[in-house]
């Protein structure tokens, strides 16, 4: 019994989902508090954005970005913060540049060569650990080793060594945090690279290096990009290192005559310590100013958000981009 | 690692090649030799410390705060050196804050990552993905500042009564910074990090288990709850170090909002246990900054450090052993 | 002619009319008795039937393609319904909507009416309906569970009884102690039924996915080509265990194995681009096809 021609009728009907109204009870209460979990994240990262957003423009004058920050009975009125957005900068520009190149190199290394076996088992296990302490015990670490007589070059001299405070000071221990971001991210994309990549290149009488350095980096490059901005994400904001290793100097204090070179070798105050110093639990408690910087703070990191997601969506093929979460893709973890 | 191809390279290849392999596994080795350099420094500076205290280092004995202070000012307690120290309020604040936030967050997180996998329809899931990355992207600083400016007066104003001020007055005051309001931001932090993982993992879930399970009449909560879990526990178990590793070293956040006094909130206060001050380790640290170069506080705040640093060590390791399983399903978290 | 094997049905499609062997096979003299004996065995009719379930004008389409036509079909008890047909003729579509698991995917639409004993089965509670017809599919899937665990599952699933759910009551262990028998895997793993179900060979985890969905005591089994992944004595365990089912349960199987369909199907609906192009008894249909395409599909000039 076949059909002939099929004028089949329009109307077919959808079937209907599975009703949870037919569930028992716990099952019920389960499913309820999921959606309730679900629209509670997009609640509270709603309501942090649309807080922020309220008091930073509220509080935020144009006069702020381009004033120093000036000590007075007045808090709330005087001074702006445009010597912590330098220190920003600043800070994290030597974290970047140190460790852009030195975590290329490591992935490199594990990927490609990673001999004797026994280092490299070494190397990744350290590079995990570091992924895992905690800034503020990195930050008292630093300290130690940059308080040292013979490393006053980077700071100033101080009663007992050197001072070990200054911007080379925490730019070299920032560094360390955004390590272990740009070696997973690097290695993970060279992972990624079909071996027939390095077979071909091998047959033409290629070196491990010239291949590495002339094929597969450049193969990699939006990872190598996403890992850095996550490393810089990471170094713009984290606390803890600035104030324990930036002094807390309100205005950027160069040390010596030398004009780039005094100012990274002096003291100094980044957006995130000038947020701490200015809530109640620092010294300032001109909260007004608290929320600008923090705003401005906000959309700095929102915006290299935006640039990683952008960044790895376009390095990865379409079919790639249905993943949920790209693990390790998280910006944040800042302490 | 990768297997690696076996080369044929001629005489001057080979040179280039060892040279790069040794400048790369150079670099390699000084990083790995910084990273030992700081265990052991730490914990070199942290020793007289503990030799002084011994194990009592970790037990309760007195106010951590006037312990710190007598340290500061360089006048001992009688009976006492001035390394005397009992840690036990900071551990115990330590410990209370991320057991609580990461055991809501677990309950939070995976509730969160089955919506997402399940239950969300298309366009809820599109949105809660920047959610998430927005959430693990704000800095800690500004959590501090949300916590101390808007949470914690809200907390002080609505939930502190003045009858529970009252009663715990004469040791404590009760102000909104406060355990509470700690563990809840805490939470909110690591949220992120568990729930992207615990959903990739939940969709890497074989989907012939689900069918056959609903082929089998059993609903979709019920799958997701014997199949689903069952195999994705390993990635959860691993998000759960994770997080515990966040929870442990955040230091800005904490000091700014769990309250600043060394005090170990006592649950057999009842209800107002939750609402009286702690401060975590790494807060601790962070708030005694100053004292880094005053002998026998730096020697004090190496101690803290080092145990942090050997906590995170541990849970390093038991997040490597995690994940292990995770391997049998393919699965990358 | 080689006496193990069943009568060819496949023959290169010549111009004359193909010979399509006859029904039963010709004992041969000095031959086994055996392999005469299990493929009457495999055709021996059922004694009676009742209609469990019916198709009714159905067609389903997913977004905007038709995948089956108006199709009219009965499941009984106490046979097996075999669905063959090419690849695309929407035999597995049809037999996914049997327990409503083209429901699974989205822009799934469907005009007609299937009954369970009289009712449509769009108006039955979608889980208590799939456990009233089971499903086994093509890969076996048992769960990451001990044996037990998987064929207790969808019973323990149930809504308990008042009092605290308990995976191993007596009333548990003796319906999945029947189920494994009613498979004919219990004298296998009754040692140890706590072992994991992924340690099982392809054919016992196929036959535990059969135990699995009998456990609920269904009134349909539907099997979706449930032996193309195995080797050939488990296949020809499970088809003897078919034969032995289809009393107690009424059987629908997709397979695209002309043989298997002979050896054991009772009723063969024949389908081609979603439409059903014929449906009758196995002996009507394999040796006296109404339809030319029946009969080019049966002797191989297409599939």
């Amino acid at each position: 019994m076949a059909a002939g021609s099929s004028m089949l009728p329009a109307a077919a009907m959808r079937p209907p989902r599975e009703r949870s109204s037919s569930w028992p009870l716990v099952d019920r209460l389960c499913y309820g508090l999921c959606w309730a979990t679900g629209i509670g994240l997009c609640l509270i990262a709603t309501a942090i954005v649309i807080f922020m957003l309220v008091k930073g423009i509220a509080y935020l004058r144009p006069s702020l970005f381009v004033s120093s920050p000036a000590p007075s009975l007045h808090q709330s009125q005087s001074g702006g913060f445009s010597d912590p957005i330098i220190g920003t900068l600043i800070v994290t520009a030597i974290g970047t540049v140190i460790a852009a190149p030195l975590g290329v190199a490591i992935a490199t290394w594990l990927s490609e060569f990673a001999r004797p076996a026994w280092l490299a088992r070494a190397v990744e296990s350290a590079i995990e650990m570091l992924a895992g302490v905690p800034s503020i015990v990195l930050a008292i670490f630093g300290l130690l080793i940059l308080s040292q007589g013979f490393l006053s070059f980077l700071s100033q001299g101080a009663a007992q060594g050197s001072l070990g405070e200054s911007f080379f000071d925490a730019g070299i221990v920032m560094s360390l945090l955004a390590l272990p971001l740009v070696v997973g991210s690097t290695r993970e994309a060279l992972g990624q690279l079909p071996d027939r990549l390095r077979e071909a290149s091998y047959a033409l009488g290629k070196t491990r290096s010239t291949t590495s350095r002339h094929v597969l980096l450049p193969a990699v490059r939006p990872g190598i990009a996403s890992g850095i901005v996550l490393g810089m994400g990471r170094i713009i904001g984290d606390t803890a290192i600035v104030t324990i290793l930036l002094g807390s100097t309100l205005k950027n204090e160069p040390v010596g005559h030398v004009p780039l070179l005094g100012t990274l070798r002096g003291t100094g105050s980044t957006l995130t310590s000038y947020v701490y110093n200015n809530s109640p639990a620092g010294e300032g408690n001109a909260h007004e100013k608290a929320y600008a910087a923090a705003f401005v703070l906000l959309m700095i990191v929102l915006a290299l958000n935006a640039t990683v997601t952008h960044l790895v969506n376009r390095g990865q093929a379409p079919r790639e981009r249905r993943r949920l979460f790209l693990p390790g893709r998280l910006m944040g973890g800042s302490r | 690692m990768r297997r690696m191809p076996v080369l044929q390279r001629g005489r001057a290849g080979a040179a280039t090649d060892r040279r790069a392999e040794l400048t790369l596994g150079l670099l390699a080795g000084v990083v790995l030799v910084l990273i030992a350099a700081m265990v052991v420094t730490v914990l070199v500076k942290a020793w007289p410390s503990f030799s002084y205290n011994g194990l009592s280092w970790f037990g309760s004995g007195g106010d951590v705060d006037t312990q710190l202070r007598v340290m500061r000012e360089s006048t001992p307690l009688p009976g006492h050196g001035l390394l005397y120290f009992r840690a036990w309020p900071l551990i115990w604040g330590t410990l209370l804050t991320t057991i609580i936030a990461v055991g809501l967050g677990l309950v939070v997180s995976t509730f969160a990552a089955i919506f997402i996998t399940e239950f969300a329809p298309g366009w809820l899931r599109r949105t809660l993905d920047p959610v998430i990355r927005l959430l693990a992207a704000v800095p800690s600083v500004i959590y501090g500042l949300i916590g101390i400016l808007a949470l914690a007066p809200w907390i002080n104003e609505h939930l502190i009564s003045n009858s529970r001020k009252q009663s715990v007055i004469y040791v404590v005051q009760l102000n909104g910074t406060d355990l509470a309001t700690a563990t809840l931001i805490l939470m909110v932090m690591i949220l992120p990090i568990m729930v992207a993982i615990s959903a990739n993992a939940l969709a890497a879930v074989p989907a012939s288990w689900r069918e056959g399970s609903a082929a089998l009449g059993v609903n979709r909560w019920r799958t997701i709850w014997r199949v689903s879990l069952r195999t994705a526990w390993p990635a959860i178990a691993a998000a759960t170090v994770l997080a515990t590793a966040r929870a442990l070293g955040e230091a800005v956040m904490l000091a700014m909002v769990s309250g600043s006094r060394g005090f170990a909130a006592n649950p057999l206060d009842g209800l107002t246990f939750l609402f009286e001050p702690v401060r975590p380790l790494a807060a601790s640290i962070l708030q005694e900054s100053e004292g880094l170069t005053i002998g026998p506080l730096a020697h004090t705040i190496y101690a803290m450090g080092a145990v942090l640093l050997v906590s995170a060590t541990m849970l390093s390791l038991a997040g490597w052993a995690a994940k292990q399983p995770l391997k049998r399903y393919g699965i990358r978290a | 002619m080689d006496p193990l094997m069943p009568p060819p049905i496949r023959r290169i499609a010549l111009d004359v009319e193909p010979h399509v062997a006859p029904a039963r096979p010709t004992p041969i003299a000095n031959g086994s008795a055996a392999p005469v004996a299990a493929h009457a065995k495999l055709r021996r009719p059922a004694a009676q039937t009742t209609e469990r379930m019916h198709i009714d004008s159905v067609s389903l389409a997913y977004g905007e393609n038709w995948v089956v036509r108006d199709v009219t079909l009965p499941v009984r008890q106490g046979e097996v319904l075999a669905l063959i047909g090419a690849s695309g003729s929407g035999k597995t579509t049809l037999l996914r909507s049997l327990n409503r698991l083209t429901e699974i995917t989205a822009g799934a639409a469907r005009t007609g009416r299937i009954t369970l004993d009289g009712r449509d089965i769009y108006e039955l509670e979608v889980n208590d309906l799939r456990r009233r017809v089971s499903m086994v599919f093509q890969q076996p899937n048992p769960f990451p569970m001990s044996i037990y665990d998987n064929v207790a599952y969808a019973l323990a699933e149930q809504a308990p009884p008042r009092g605290r759910r308990r995976r191993r009551t007596p009333e548990l262990e003796q319906a999945a102690e029947t189920a494994l028998r009613r498979a004919g895997l219990f004298d296998e793993v009754a040692g140890d039924l706590s072992r994991s179900a992924l340690r099982l060979s392809g054919g016992q985890q196929q036959r535990l996915c059969i135990a699995r969905a009998l456990a609920a005591s269904p009134e349909v089994l539907l099997l979706d080509e449930p032996c193309s992944a195995l080797d050939p004595i488990s296949t020809a365990t499970i088809e003897e265990l078919i034969v032995d089912l289809r009393e107690s349960v009424a059987i629908v199987i997709v397979t695209h194995n002309l043989q298997q369909a002979f050896r054991v199907a009772d009723h063969v609906a024949f389908m081609h681009l979603g439409e059903l192009v014929e449906y009758g008894s196995s002996e009507q249909v394999f040796n006296h096809p109404d339809r030319q395409r029946t009969r080019d599909y049966i002797s191989g000039a297409f599939g």
